[in-house]
């Protein structure tokens, strides 16, 4: 079975954003508007931050793109009461939108903050919308699937044609977006795979890795082995 | 001896024959409370929770404050009473009820905390339907239900003679004190499997109690994040409980002893010995918090210092040091010394308290959700009208409930009064002349 994972190159990385507003588009994220940006309401199930570096005074600013890391270990599945939030067998953490009862346990016990809160109804259905992604009502906790139903589909046309899944026929939005191909997609559960290679790099790393939450988004640091 | 014993109904009594004025002038304004509460509440349900100050990340404020606040007064009752009548302390006599009551009413509204907490509380019974057991909410969930049905049990059993007296001697709710009265007659028989069944609940109480706290902190402490994930949290949870649990006994006692002149009941000493117990809880949360933020400042760990400095000197230093000063200085200051002016001072420490263990509660939860572990925007959290009325609405709520209370049942247990006196005296004399040697025989 696959173990569906994702390497980010910080070097190659501009801060453009392409990933975040793919990300929008294909899982049809709210636009929550000015008023509820200004109170830190936006969701993003991808977001750049930004971390100046702590050496040289605001000289270095480093883009770290985050999608939910899709930990192997996930904290916060372990702490939702009506397990409104799972590890697939595939290593992607899910999020029932439909069980989800909006206690937040799981958004105070991910240490990535790659959980978003439904604190009004964002939207209701209309024009521009992706068919394959369910809207997210008032109340209930929503992240980044890897774009789980573009693995859906490339599963059902493969079947449909009676052959094995390539690995490339699925790729989630941020992934294709990315101009300067800093996001790569794939299997690492098949040591061949890119994504595979890449995540033995001496140059890769993980976010808070001393957690142990295992996390199956792995970034490459920059060149000159800063940070 | 009749006619003491009248007096002593009589007074005992009163609140539940006789309704005054004060008492609508009291429901009154706890009802404006109450309905600023529901309107909050309502425009909440309909809205969404946007219409409160929480935010990404600061994704639990009041109302988790709120719960655990809650949940923490509860431990005034159930745990104190039954501590005090397992170590047979006799001027527990008037309190035990009183506290008792505290813990059952003040369990439906923390717990009830939780629900308004919640983004869809339509789906409340899921936490039933899918309950998954590895989630310390289930764990606070299945604690404090076992706690309130054991509360519960316990405030009634020492009930039951008292509700016969009601039966037998007021003229109303004849059916309603009869049904309650389970038949009391108060037979030799039926006295001694009353004893017996307050003493298993009293020693069963206290482990339930204790777990209840313990697994409220878990929800905090069983996550990864800077200066909740602490072994100390249980213990910790547990002292600031019994703490405030006391802090707001005492308020309870004062205001009954008020309002319903129960001055003969309540001595200054019932509150020296209260007060004393407050100084000792002080002295405890004092070690306690100081273990717990040496520990964390020694390590040193950046995320930790970022919450800790944020505690210390950054935007919460006003909530930290209030608490530092309403659970630790003030009461320290008052209840050091209190052969004078007993209910003033041990009255000051206790309303002290309470806000200092709210601000604890409050400046435990914030501050860490405010500092995630990466570069996240970091935000305030103002609460808005909606928290504030719910809170005040939690406490209306609250206080009516237990001013209710009084209207149907002696706030004060008639029968073990009695019992002090008649039994009690006696009791005591022959124990404590069993602690002492056995009188030599005399030398001739």
């Amino acid at each position: 079975m696959a173990l569906w994972g994702m390497v980010i190159d910080l070097d190659r990385c501009t801060g453009c954003q392409a990933c975040v507003m793919a990300c929008k588009a294909e899982n049809n994220v709210p636009a929550v508007g000015s008023k509820e940006a200004h109170k830190g309401r936006v969701i993003s199930w991808m977001q750049v931050l930004t971390e100046t570096d702590e050496e040289h005074h605001a000289e270095k600013v480093r883009f770290i793109p985050r999608p939910c890391l899709q930990c192997d270990d996930p904290p916060c599945t372990k702490v939702c009461p009506v397990y409104a939030t799972y590890r697939n067998p595939e290593g992607i953490v899910a999020q029932i939108y439909a069980r989800c009862i909006g206690c937040r346990f799981c958004m105070a016990a991910c240490p990535y903050n790659a959980k978003y809160f439904n604190w009004y109804t964002y939207q209701k259905e209309g024009q521009g919308q992706n068919p394959d992604v369910s809207l997210r009502g008032k109340g209930v906790v929503e992240k980044c699937t890897f774009c789980h139903h573009r693995l859906q589909k490339a599963r059902a046309r493969a079947l449909a044609e009676k052959r094995e899944l390539e690995p490339n026929e699925y790729v989630p939005a941020c992934a294709e977006a990315c101009p300067a191909q800093a996001i790569v997609f794939g299997d690492l559960s098949d040591p061949g795979s890119e994504v595979s290679r890449l995540a033995r790099s001496p140059r890769a790393f993980k976010l808070q890795e001393e957690l142990g939450t295992k996390p199956k988004v792995i970034y490459l640091t920059e060149g000159e082995g800063g940070g | 001896m009749a006619d003491i014993r009248d007096a002593h109904e009589d007074i005992l009594l009163a609140p539940i024959e006789k309704t005054g004025r004060g008492f609508y002038i009291g429901v009154a304004v706890l009802s404006v409370f109450i309905l600023w509460g529901a309107l909050a509440y309502a425009v909440q349900f309909f809205e969404g929770l946007g219409v409160t100050g929480l935010h990404q990340p600061v994704g639990w404020g009041f109302y988790v404050t709120n719960f655990v606040f809650f949940i923490g007064i509860s431990h005034a009752g159930t745990l104190i009473s039954a501590i005090l009548r397992l170590s047979k302390a006799e001027w527990r006599r008037p309190i035990t009820r009183m506290a008792e009551v505290i813990t059952c009413m003040v369990l439906f509204i923390g717990a009830g905390q939780i629900l308004v907490d919640l983004g869809r509380p339509d789906r409340m019974m899921n936490v039933l339907r899918y309950g998954r057991y590895q989630s310390p909410l289930l764990w606070d969930a299945t604690s404090i239900s076992a706690y309130l049905m054991a509360s519960l049990t316990y405030l009634y059993l020492p009930m039951i003679p008292d509700i016969a007296i009601l039966r037998d001697r007021l003229k109303k709710r004849k059916l309603f004190y009869s049904v309650l009265a389970l038949g009391w007659k108060g037979t030799e028989r039926q006295q001694r499997a009353l004893n017996r069944a307050i003493a298993i609940m009293a020693v069963l109480v206290i482990p339930i109690a204790i777990s209840v706290h313990s697994v409220v902190s878990f929800v905090f402490s069983m996550t990864l994040q800077p200066m909740w994930h602490s072994t100390i949290f249980g213990p910790y949870f547990v002292v600031g409980a019994i703490f405030s649990g006391i802090a707001a006994l005492i308020v309870a006692m004062i205001v009954f002893r008020k309002i319903y002149g129960l001055h003969p009941y309540l001595k200054p000493i019932h509150f020296r010995y209260l007060g004393q117990l407050l100084l000792i809880m002080a002295l405890l949360w004092f070690y306690f918090t100081f273990s717990e933020y040496l520990t964390g400042y020694y390590g040193a760990q950046p995320e930790e210092m970022k919450v800790f400095w944020a505690k210390f000197s950054g935007p919460f230093w006003p909530f930290f040091w209030a608490m530092v000063l309403c659970n630790f200085i003030i009461p320290l200051a008052c209840l050091v010394r209190l052969g004078q002016r007993t209910v003033g001072k041990v009255l000051t420490a206790s309303l002290a308290v309470i806000v200092g263990m709210w601000l604890e509660r409050f400046i435990i939860i914030v501050p860490t959700l405010s500092y995630p572990r990466l570069p996240f925007p970091e935000g305030i959290y103002l609460p808005t009208w909606v928290e504030w009325g719910e809170t005040a609405g939690s406490f209306g709520l609250f206080a009516l409930f237990y001013l209710l209370f009084t209207k149907f049942f002696p706030i004060i247990s008639i029968w073990e009064i009695r019992e002090g006196r008649e039994v009690g005296v006696k009791e005591v004399e022959e124990r404590l002349m069993s602690y002492l040697p056995d009188e030599a025989e005399k030398r001739t």
